[in-house]
């Protein structure tokens, strides 16, 4: 499996895609944080400095959207155009009747590509957050406290589970389907149909399970959004940005809606602006991670009954 | 001689297709065995069976002397497979291609590094070695696949169609080649082809498959007795065959 991993993240730092990918994604990041680093600038200025600016980094959108919103939307892209042709193309070479036919289980075949792309996720999101760090400390000039990294790196950890999840489905896609181009779509379509339709699919759910039709009513206004939010959370999309804003925003101390708030939960949050400690915020995310990896397993489990049964010929 | 190969009524079908029907039969140490038939006769399928990479649906088998379905690592691991389309990393070198299987094969980078070596040498692209293989021509392409398998230092090599689409002197090289496997390095060989006279001039025995079944085994004189009867000394594998294709 060792040699299959070496080989194949090779391949993936020597490949041209890669290299777009991570110019595309680094260009994007900086540009934003640049923005974003000079409005935080300007607002802050002659007032006093509030907790935790450094993370305000990731979270404050500028122009259209925060960096955190910005990984939540492009991050699954590296992971799929990372996976979407890993066995398939194999396969159409001839090389994995090749590979199959070596002394080796044939599930070190999909765990190698796995972790070789686990290991080039974490190397591009870790030196992306240093580099959006390093260009946040120039434009804002603030020194991220300790609490603030510990926020960052459980971040990073979230992020990195929740690129490889995209990574697990895009190899699963490139074992079940024979041709490159019908994985890679299938692989974009989930993607965008879990970024951006999924509300709509969840609330189509939610309105034909708990209708309101008196928007008075606060439980019915309450049983609709809990049915919606809760058919969302199938979404990995909705999974990690929930996830992040918790740990990103301390001052969030829930992930849920404004409307199922109880009086004093909304009480609270106008009244004690105080943020939450870092270990309650990540009592409270522990759920979302658990449910993406909980994923990621899922499409593992998948990949490995699908592939073991595959006959393998040459042609 | 002990045999290196040996099936009973080995047994392959996709839904109510019988792609390998009832395969018995014997290979025996450092012989060169040639499976013969037309294309869809279950040549292939025989191969992916008895390398356990397919499971066959009934019957059993042992190469050497493991039973592929249950110990598919023991078989890979000593029996080295020439696939009919072979397949190489078009974006690394020869050598770089052959060290990756030298490693998947656990061996340590410097027993690779030596095992790669003479596997070049042996198959005459020592020179070309650092070229990368998709600037490779098929009749190299094919050598490659030879030496891939001798890096593994094999007891036992499936060949499927080892010759098709070379040229005549491609096709020479590879026959010599196959021929100096078994008789310098005692490989024994099992290898699959439609092309009779290459397959005469090379093979100790052949097995003629028509329809996954296999209707005849022997050496060419005995299958020659068998059908032509007239004790000719000349005689192809070609008429020998069409008999046995006309009777079914």
């Amino acid at each position: 499996m060792f040699t299959i991993f070496r080989k194949e993240l090779a391949d993936h730092f020597s490949s041209t895609r890669f290299l777009i990918l991570f110019c595309l994604i680094t260009m994007v990041a900086l540009v934003t944080t640049y923005m974003v680093g000079a409005s935080l600038k300007q607002e802050l200025e002659g007032i006093a400095k509030p907790k935790y600016v450094f993370l305000m980094l990731f979270t404050t959108s500028a122009q259209f959207f925060s960096l955190a919103q910005f990984i939540a939307f492009f991050g699954p892209l590296i992971g799929l155009v990372m996976g979407f042709d890993a066995v398939n193309r194999e396969r159409n070479t001839g090389t994995l009747s090749k590979l199959v036919s070596q002394p080796i289980f044939r599930d070190a075949v999909i765990n190698g590509k796995f972790l070789a792309g686990v290991a080039t996720i974490t190397t591009m999101l870790i030196s992306m957050i240093l580099m959006i760090s390093g260009l946040g400390l120039l434009t804002v000039g603030v020194v991220p406290g300790l609490e603030e990294l510990g926020r960052l790196f459980i971040y990073l950890v979230v992020s990195i589970a929740y690129v490889s999840f995209w990574l697990g489905l895009s190899i699963l896609f490139s074992i079940l389907f024979r041709s490159i181009a019908t994985s890679a779509l299938a692989a974009v379509a989930l993607w965008i149909f879990f970024s951006f339709f999924i509300a709509f699919g969840a609330n189509l759910l939610a309105n034909t399970v708990a209708p309101v039709d008196n928007q008075q009513n606060l439980e019915q206004v309450m049983r609709h959004s809990k049915v919606a939010g809760g058919a969302s959370l199938v979404s990995p999309v909705v999974l990690y940005s929930q996830a992040t804003s918790t740990i990103l925003d301390p001052f969030r101390k829930t992930t849920k809606d404004l409307v199922l708030m109880g009086q004093m939960e909304k009480l609270s949050m106008s009244r004690f602006q105080n943020p939450l400690p870092l270990d309650q915020s990540i009592l409270v995310v522990v759920p979302y991670i658990t449910s993406l990896l909980a994923l990621t397993m899922i499409c593992f489990g998948v990949s490995y009954l699908a592939f073991m049964r595959q006959e393998i010929r040459s042609a | 001689m002990a045999a290196v190969i040996k099936t009973e009524g080995l047994s392959k079908h996709y839904g109510s297709q019988k792609a390998v029907d009832n395969l018995t039969f014997e290979v025996n140490e450092g012989e060169i065995f040639g499976f013969l038939g037309p294309n869809g006769a279950g040549k292939t399928t025989s191969l992916l069976m008895l390398l356990g990479l397919t499971e066959p649906t009934g019957g059993k088998a042992q190469v050497l002397g493991f039973d592929p379905v249950r110990e598919p690592l023991k078989v890979k691991k000593k029996v080295g497979y020439l696939p009919e389309h072979v397949g190489f990393y078009d974006d690394l070198t020869a050598r770089e291609n052959l060290q990756y299987v030298a490693g998947l094969n656990g061996l340590s980078p410097k027993e690779a590094a030596t095992r790669v070596e003479a596997a070049l040498i042996k198959v005459g692209l020592f020179e070309e070695s650092n070229k990368l293989a998709g600037a490779y021509s098929r009749g190299m392409r094919q050598r490659l696949g030879i030496a891939e398998l001798l890096v593994k230092e094999p007891k036992l090599v499936f060949l499927d169609e080892p010759t098709l689409g070379l040229d005549p002197d491609g096709i020479n090289k590879m026959l010599e080649l196959i021929v100096s496997l078994s008789k310098e390095q005692g490989i024994s060989v099992l290898l699959s082809s439609h092309l009779l006279h290459q397959v005469q001039r090379i093979c100790n025995r052949v097995g003629i498959m028509i329809q996954g079944r296999l209707v005849a085994t022997g050496t060419i004189g005995d299958l020659a007795k068998q059908k032509l009867g007239d004790g000719r000394d000349q005689f192809t594998l070609e008429e020998i065959y069409m008999r046995y294709f006309q009777e079914t």
